[in-house]
């Protein structure tokens, strides 16, 4: 029997790094990255069982620092990236580096072992992405769709290029970029378009969205003034090709047709704080999972921009009548976009929400007190979708 | 002299010409003129033959030439004679061409008149075909001025009504409808009219509130003398709301016209019903008053980031008091107002019920509301962001007094108190507890908890601290930021306070701190309880969130060790 109640997990530690586990596509696997100064950090792998809707989960040690970032390779289930504060007495550094998780551990299993509170095993080095020259990690992008071969960090303002080798034990600079400007420059977030033969990305740095080639290392385009305050996440539409959203302290949430930066395509304002994350769903683009400090995870529906704006999927009831005249006539009409759920499970600020990339209608959100809460798409609104 | 002449006519009869005495002795026809000539050319021959009938007389109607030439022979010496027949022949023949020029006139002027007369038949032929064009386009123009006259006669008696030439001149303007045969016709045009004019008077007002509203602008956005105050925002609003609804009522005043009682066409049943209801409620009260709120509401919904210069937050307040009175009174008072001036038929088409727009007028209020609290509470929470941003918390010094910017967050926040006070009212606080001011700002929120935290962690127990702020979780009230925004003072700055104090927290978490970060952080803190707690409406949530601030700068702490809290306060004070 399957019900739509959310299932709470609860780490010990604050947590702002999540990460589905994006070479699994069969389990529902998260990661989760705990950020605690004065105890080992942890690596929490979270396995869900949908049938049962249970948790089980293992843990990995990361001593070397609080994580900020976490990122798994596209390629191999095993390999991911962290982002992870180095401190000293009077310096903190944010660092990346490879690891490799432990081979039991790679793939889903909904049994726990016996001994699974004190059994935290060792995430093995593969190597560091070097920054000494470059400044603070910000992030850390896989090639999507890859070869995990490829992948890209942001350190301050500059975008750096890495090719793993020899099976991801050495990083080797490929190509980078630095924005040039005046004062202190500084990437916040990066995402890497799955369009274009993978060949673009793009960043946010204070208010503005940039744009860039990868092969050429260049800036294709820049969002001027994208939000009035600061620039916290973004994230292409996987079905359309020129269109990204951004989300930003200024509380909204905006859709950009990346071929005419001047206006955005479209304007969320339902959060009542800074935006952290917004997330477009790997299937269907018209879901859109935002999470803010507000403690609210908001679920959109954002059929008007989305790839199917005149798809089977009605939202007012009142549309159900046209439905079938829609689809045959073809009627010029996009559908309402909508608020379809504000989930309040968390009482501390949401900072990071991921769809798993196992199963298109499931999402986790994580709060700083670390908290995570799995959910799913109501289910009325899936099976219009689906039919 | 007559003698002569008579004597030379006779002689030129007797001998002058042979022809003429053949003719003389032919008839007398000749010798003696015709009726008609004679009857032209010698009246005095008939006086002359009633004067004596002398035989011997040339030029008289019984001339024997016998008796005339015996009287000659007998009396005239030879020479004599001859001198006469001269004289007679000479005047023989310049009567004869005298004659001859007459007749030669006349028979010139008989061909003249012929040929006249033939010129004037082919030409009085054109002139007929001409003539009858012109008939028939003259029949054609008198119909159409016919119609464009009957046409032009309403307009003309309206506009010279509307101008005021009073309206009892026209009384007869019905009948003469009536009797033009297009009632409807002429009530459609004036209904049309009516309309068109209620259509101008809204723009008109709408014009003036933007003109308004611009008064407005300038006088927040002038420059101050120092020294002098500043417009008060309850006078700008009191003359905004004067104006606007002095203006109203001109325009209602105006349209009257077209229904005041001695007017003729106000008893068409259009302006009867129709008129009132359509046209001056709906269309012109209802639609300014719809109108206001919208573009009241636009200023919060307007696109002010992308460059555009943002509505300064004085006017968002003032639009909000604005349509919050609007809801409140006024809104009912127009209405009432126009119900009186233009009574509404019972059986007439559906009314914009009262309360439908004073909710529209809320909903607009509590709009601008919301986005002034969060402008300024942007406002704030960029001073408190960017002081957290650019500090070095790692290497700080031990903190010897409160940093300037919680000064300055502290002067901002009292500064928008007093400008929201004087619009709004004060609002209801929660009763404060008796130690609320000396409240002890600590590291680890021990109000609530159940014990006192030892200083240090210790690392056997790692849940402790954990657990123990989420069980204070679960007994502290959960702050909601953005509980929507209370008509008074203390919910505003409440609001306010708690978007800055949010940031800060947020600000806070993205750091890593050293002992004396955090002290600092402990020190700011207080200093932001002390003076911030009074404007909101419950302390508790200045407390929450404050102690959230202190718990996450603890878990951000290297090296967390609180500073003793006399010291906290005696820096405070001294601040």
């Amino acid at each position: 029997m399957e019900d739509d109640a959310p299932v709470i997990y609860g780490l010990e530690f604050q947590a702002r790094a999540l990460t589905p586990q994006t070479a699994e596509t069969d389990a529902i696997r998260f990661l989760v990255g705990t950020q605690s100064l004065r105890y080992d950090n942890q690596i929490h792998i979270i396995d869900f069982d949908d049938e049962n809707n249970i948790i089980n989960k293992n843990v990995l040690l990361h001593q070397v620092g609080e994580i900020w970032h976490i990122s798994t390779s596209p390629a191999d289930k095993g390999v991911l990236a962290t982002c992870y504060n180095k401190t000293s007495d009077t310096k903190v550094m944010t660092c990346a580096a490879v690891w490799r998780m432990p081979k039991e551990l790679e793939s889903g299993s909904h049994e726990s072992p016996d001994d699974s509170s004190s059994n935290t095993q060792t995430l093995e080095l593969l190597c560091h992405l070097d920054n000494t020259a470059h400044g603070n990690m910000a992030c850390v992008m896989w090639e999507p769709m890859g070869d995990g071969k490829k992948i890209i960090s942001l350190a301050d303002n500059n975008i750096l290029m890495w090719d793993l080798q020899e099976s991801s034990a050495k990083a080797v600079l490929s190509s980078s970029a630095a924005l040039e400007g005046k004062g202190q420059l500084k990437f916040t977030s990066g995402r890497w378009s799955p369009h274009h033969n993978c060949t673009q990305i793009a960043t946010a740095n204070d208010t503005a969205v940039r744009g860039w080639d990868t092969r050429s290392m260049r800036q294709i385009y820049c969002i001027e003034n994208a939000h009035g305050q600061l620039v916290r996440d973004l994230d292409f539409n996987p079905n359309k090709q020129y269109y990204l959203a951004s989300c930003g302290d200024d509380c909204k949430v905006k859709f950009w047709d990346t071929r005419n930066v001047t206006e955005p395509v479209k304007t969320l304002e339902e959060h009542s704080h800074w935006v952290w994350n917004v997330r477009y769903n790997h299937s269907h683009d018209q879901l859109i999972l935002t999470g803010s400090s507000d403690s609210r995870v908001i679920l959109s529906n954002m059929v008007s921009i989305s790839s199917e704006p005149f798809g089977h999927m009605v939202d007012d009831d009142e549309l159900s009548d046209q439905e079938d005249q829609h689809q045959e006539e073809k009627i010029k009409e996009p559908l309402q976009d909508s608020v379809i759920a504000t989930y309040e499970e968390h009482e501390d600020s949401v900072y990071a929400v991921e769809w798993s990339s196992a199963d298109p209608w499931l999402f986790a959100s994580l709060s700083y007190d670390g908290r995570l809460v799995i959910n799913r798409v109501p289910r009325a609104l899936k099976y219009h979708i689906l039919l | 002299m007559a003698a002569v002449t008579a004597g030379s006519g006779a002689g030129s009869g007797a001998a002058g010409s042979p022809e003429a005495a053949g003719g003389s002795s032919g008839g007398g026809g000749w010798r003696r003129p015709h009726g008609p000539l004679q009857r032209y050319y010698g009246p005095a021959t008939a006086e002359a033959a009633e004067a004596a009938p002398d035989p011997t007389d040339i030029n008289g109607p019984h001339f024997d030439p016998e008796a005339f030439m015996t009287k000659v022979r007998s009396e005239c010496p030879l020479g004599q004679l001859l001198a006469r027949e001269a004289a007679l022949g000479r005047e023989i023949r310049a009567l004869d061409s005298d004659m001859q020029t007459l007749l030669y006139e006349n028979y010139n002027k008989f061909i003249s008149a012929t040929d006249t007369i033939r010129k004037m038949k082919v030409d009085f032929r054109h002139m007929e075909a001409e003539m009858d064009d012109l008939a028939a386009n003259m029949a054609a123009i008198s119909a159409s001025s016919a119609r464009v006259s009957a046409a032009l006669q309403e307009r003309h008696r309206r506009g010279a009504q509307l101008a005021g030439t009073g309206p009892g001149r026209f009384t007869g303007a019905d009948q003469w409808g009536v009797s033009r045969g297009g009632a409807d016709a002429a009530a459609e045009l004036v209904a049309r009219a009516a309309r068109e004019r209620v259509d101008r008077y809204l723009r008109a007002l709408q014009t003036f509130f933007l003109g308004c509203l611009g008064d407005v602008r300038q006088a927040l956005a002038a420059p101050r003398p120092p020294g002098k105050e500043g417009p008060g925002l309850p006078d700008l609003l009191a003359t905004l709301a004067a104006s606007v609804l002095g203006q109203l009522k001109a325009v209602l005043a105006y349209v009257q016209l077209f229904t005041a009682r001695d007017v003729a066409f106000a008893s068409l049943p259009y302006f009867k019903g129709e008129f009132c209801v359509t046209a001056v409620r709906e269309g012109l009260v209802v639609a300014f008053v719809r109108w206001l709120c919208r573009t009241a509401r636009g200023f919060a919904d307007g696109p002010a980031e992308r460059g555009a210069p943002a509505a300064p937050p004085a006017l968002l307040l003032l639009l909000a008091r604005l349509c919050l009175d609007y809801e409140n009174s006024t809104i009912s008072y127009i209405l009432t107002l126009t119900d009186e001036q233009f009574p509404p038929q019972d059986s007439g088409p559906a009314v914009t019920p009262g309360p439908a727009l004073c909710a529209e007028a809320r909903a607009a209020a509590q709009r601008l509301l919301d986005h002034y609290v969060q402008v300024q509470g942007a406002a704030v929470a960029q001073m408190l962001r960017k002081s957290v941003e650019t500090r070095d918390w790692l290497g700080t010094v031990e903190p010897r007094n409160v940093r300037a910017v919680m000064k300055r967050v502290v002067e901002d926040i009292t500064a928008i108190d007093v400008q929201v006070g004087q619009l709004f009212e004060e609002g209801v606080r929660r009763a404060q507890s008796s130690d609320s001011s000396r409240r002890a700002f600590s590291v680890y929120s021990s109000s609530r908890a159940p014990g006192r935290y030892a200083p240090s962690y210790t690392p056997s127990a790692p849940m402790d601290t954990h657990l123990l702020s989420n069980i204070q979780k679960l007994f502290s009230e959960r702050i909601d930021i953005f509980s929507p925004v209370e008509f008074n003072k203390v919910s505003v700055l409440t609001g306010i306070i708690k978007i800055s104090l949010k940031t800060l927290l947020e600000c806070v978490r993205l750091r890593t701190l050293g002992r004396f970060g955090l002290q600092q952080v402990q020190v700011d803190g207080h200093y932001l309880q002390l003076y911030l707690w009074r404007f909101a409406s419950d302390e508790r949530v200045v407390q929450g969130l404050l102690d959230e601030v202190a718990a996450s700068a603890a878990h951000r702490c290297l090296d967390p060790v609180p500073m003793e809290h006399s010291v906290v306060e005696l820096i405070c004070e001294r601040g």
